[in-house]
């Protein structure tokens, strides 16, 4: 079993997100540990891009607060680095196909796994496309996540099959951010993603409060929050690590 | 593989999307042959926005440089004065057939978004387009004419506000609401199947050249001159041509201020490859590809990539591509304006400008052919305070 794949042993998987980067990478080292000790199962970890084209507003302006402070990808690199001395939670970098694209698939993928990355989320790289990352990915041991959404509909159970790590699995339609309300029929779509696949299922995508959280991780193996966490870096600054704990304790605590 | 020209091209978008470019593939593939859409297309292009277009001889033009014979392919002369209705003309009509009610599209000039605002207005369609906010400055005209055609413009403030932001916010717009939206893209570029469908849309420019110069002169250019942006009018211009070895196809990039700057969006010059906007192609970037803030005076050629097609003809050498600085498209802008009596977009100044570099240097019984891609009514306030006049609307 992966590492990834280990983090839904311990009951429902809550799985926060953080820009790296969002104000400095010493505040993203400081939320990492608070996410770890509040009890997240698995750590998304964003490599900032100029250009997001899955993200909301909130993400966004992220991913360009963390760029105008002058972060890259070799001090993400150290910052894993520095994390995996004490932090022993899954993490998986979620970034676009150009940051690992232009880095070069073999040496990104080689500190991935020196550095201790489980797995890697590439929202712009579909199941057609896959085949750009995926034997680098497998000869270094990370997983490349699946990701399907409401408009999948037969594209399900192909996704599924191939998978590996955990499906993440898009809770509704547009980009990422907050939805007061999750419409989708996405019982269905789990009901086929487990004909298909034993690989875990995770559901991200407009999920704030820890109610939200519970109803979809009690329709799958876990929820993702990503928007709602930054938010709090846009609030709070340096600071946010102490209220982005206390967010993910809260989230967690749903879920048991 | 899908969509490939040489390595390039593909389909690099959210899953979310995966099944809206495969439908759209699907509908294309049926109704490209299909003679009931045809005849409807070219009745629009036709009788709607006059095809074709005059290929006119540059007489004075040709006299004053000295050198090859330039004729000059009218893009500008088309209802809403750009070559980007040919496209929109066919992806509307598509996007009815498969019963979408909705486009959106991205603009830089605002050719393509008056374009699509024009074709929705038609054909009774709902439009909405994106534009940097920025451009809405550059480019008021435009903007308003897109509103008076009853389209909704949404200024985009993101990132540098200009072309590459509207192409994102597009593309965000279109994860959110698929069932009822064509995405109405502009140019050769983005995910298969957009730049094949765009491409063939806009093949008929050359079509006509070849036809046209065949009764003109009786015989084949020896060189064909479009800008590149994105590349439609250009790939447009060269398609017909690219079995023909002896004529040379020629993309004039938008080289801002200089190559050397770092104000230029001259992607063939200062690009390296990457994935970005749905394909893989060049594009403008930094060592850790971060997509590049790019300048150039022209909005529509303001943009860090190039259609995949493009980047496919440079790696084999069919086509070059050549850096055009804002002070040479201006120069040029001015020269046709004077020379011709034909104001050009300033888009396709930076094509007239390369001319006016090439022609010297043939002989006189060669065959030069621009394409004059969009008037340039929308550019006098710009080029006016360019020059240092504040010039009023």
């Amino acid at each position: 079993m992966s590492n990834t794949a280990r983090a839904f042993q311990n009951g429902k998987a809550f799985i926060p997100f953080v820009t790296c980067g969002d104000p400095d990478l010493e505040t993203t080292a400081r939320a990492v540990r608070a996410c770890a000790n509040a009890g997240a199962d698995l750590i998304e970890l964003g490599i900032p891009f100029s250009d997001p084209t899955a993200e909301g507003p909130v993400i966004q302006s992220a991913n360009l607060r963390a760029l105008r402070g002058g972060v890259t990808t070799d001090k993400i690199f150290q910052l894993v680095r520095e994390l995996r001395r004490d932090v022993t939670v899954p993490l998986v970098f979620m970034t676009y196909a150009n940051v690992v694209f232009s880095y070069g698939a073999q040496r990104f993928m080689a500190a991935c796994r020196e550095t201790g990355i489980d797995g890697l989320i590439l929202p712009d790289l579909p199941f057609e496309e896959k085949g750009e990352f995926a034997p680098v990915c497998r000869e270094y041991g990370v997983d490349l996540i699946s990701l399907i959404a409401p408009t999948s509909e037969n594209r399900v159970a192909m996704i599924a099959r191939e998978a590996e790590g955990f499906i993440y699995l898009v809770s509704s339609l547009g980009v990422t951010g907050m939805r007061s309300q999750i419409t989708t029929d996405l019982a269905s779509i789990v009901k086929v993603i487990r004909e298909n696949t034993r690989v875990p299922c995770a559901i991200g995508f407009g999920i704030s409060t820890p109610e939200q959280a519970r109803s979809m991780a009690a329709l799958s193996d876990g929820a993702i929050v990503g928007s709602a966490l930054v938010r709090l870096f846009e609030q709070y600054g340096a600071d946010a690590p102490k209220y982005v704990g206390e967010a993910v304790k809260a989230m967690k605590d749903a879920l048991r | 593989m899908a969509g490939r020209f040489g390595i390039h091209g593909g389909q690099y978008i959210p899953e979310t999307l995966m099944n809206a470019v495969i439908e759209l593939e699907q509908a294309y593939n049926h109704y490209k042959d299909d003679p009931e859409f045809n005849r409807e297309l070219t009745y629009l292009l036709n009788e709607y926005a006059g095809r074709p277009s005059r290929l006119y001889f540059a007489e004075k033009m040709t006299r004053d440089l000295g050198g090859a014979r330039i004729y000059l392919k009218r893009e500008d002369l088309n209802h809403t004065g750009a070559h980007k209705i040919n496209n929109v003309l066919g992806q509307a009509l598509l996007a009815r057939k498969m019963g979408k009610t909705r486009l959106i599209a991205e603009t830089g000039a605002g050719q393509h978004g008056v374009a699509t605002a024009t074709a929705a207005a038609l054909m009774g369609m709902e439009c909405v387009v994106f534009m940097g906010e920025e451009d809405t400055r550059r480019q008021a005209l435009n903007v308003y004419r897109m509103r008076l055609l009853g389209a909704e413009v949404i200024p985009v403030t993101t990132g540098t506000a200009t072309l590459k932001d509207a192409v994102s916010e597009a593309m965000r717009e279109w994860t959110r609401r698929i069932a009822d939206t064509h995405y109405c893209l502009g140019s050769v570029m983005g995910p298969h199947p957009f730049p094949t469908i765009v491409r063939d849309f806009q093949a008929v420019i050359s079509k006509e050249i070849k036809s046209q110069l065949a009764k003109l002169e009786g015989r084949l250019p020896d060189a064909v001159l479009a800008c590149v942006g994105g590349g439609s009018n250009a790939i447009g211009s060269f398609y017909h041509f690219i079995e023909d070895k002896s004529v040379r196809l020629i993309g004039c990039e938008a080289a801002g201020r200089g190559v050397d700057s770092f104000e230029t969006a001259a992607t063939i010059a200062t690009g390296r490859l990457g994935i970005f906007h749905g394909m893989k192609s060049y594009f403008c970037q930094d060592e850790f590809g971060q997509i590049a803030p790019v300048y150039s005076i022209s909005a529509g050629l303001d943009y860090p990539g190039i259609g995949p097609e493009h980047a496919w003809l440079h790696d084999t050498g069919r086509a070059e591509y050549v850096p055009v600085t804002d002070e040479e498209a201006v120069n040029a802008f001015e020269y046709l304006a004077r020379t011709e009596g034909i104001i050009p977009a300033i888009e396709s100044a930076h094509a007239v400008a390369h001319a006016m570099r090439l022609a010297p240097e043939m002989d006189r019984d060669k065959i030069i052919v621009i394409t004059i891609s969009g008037r340039g009514d929308k550019d006098c306030a710009a080029i006016a305070r360019y020059r240092g006049e504040d010039l009023h609307e």
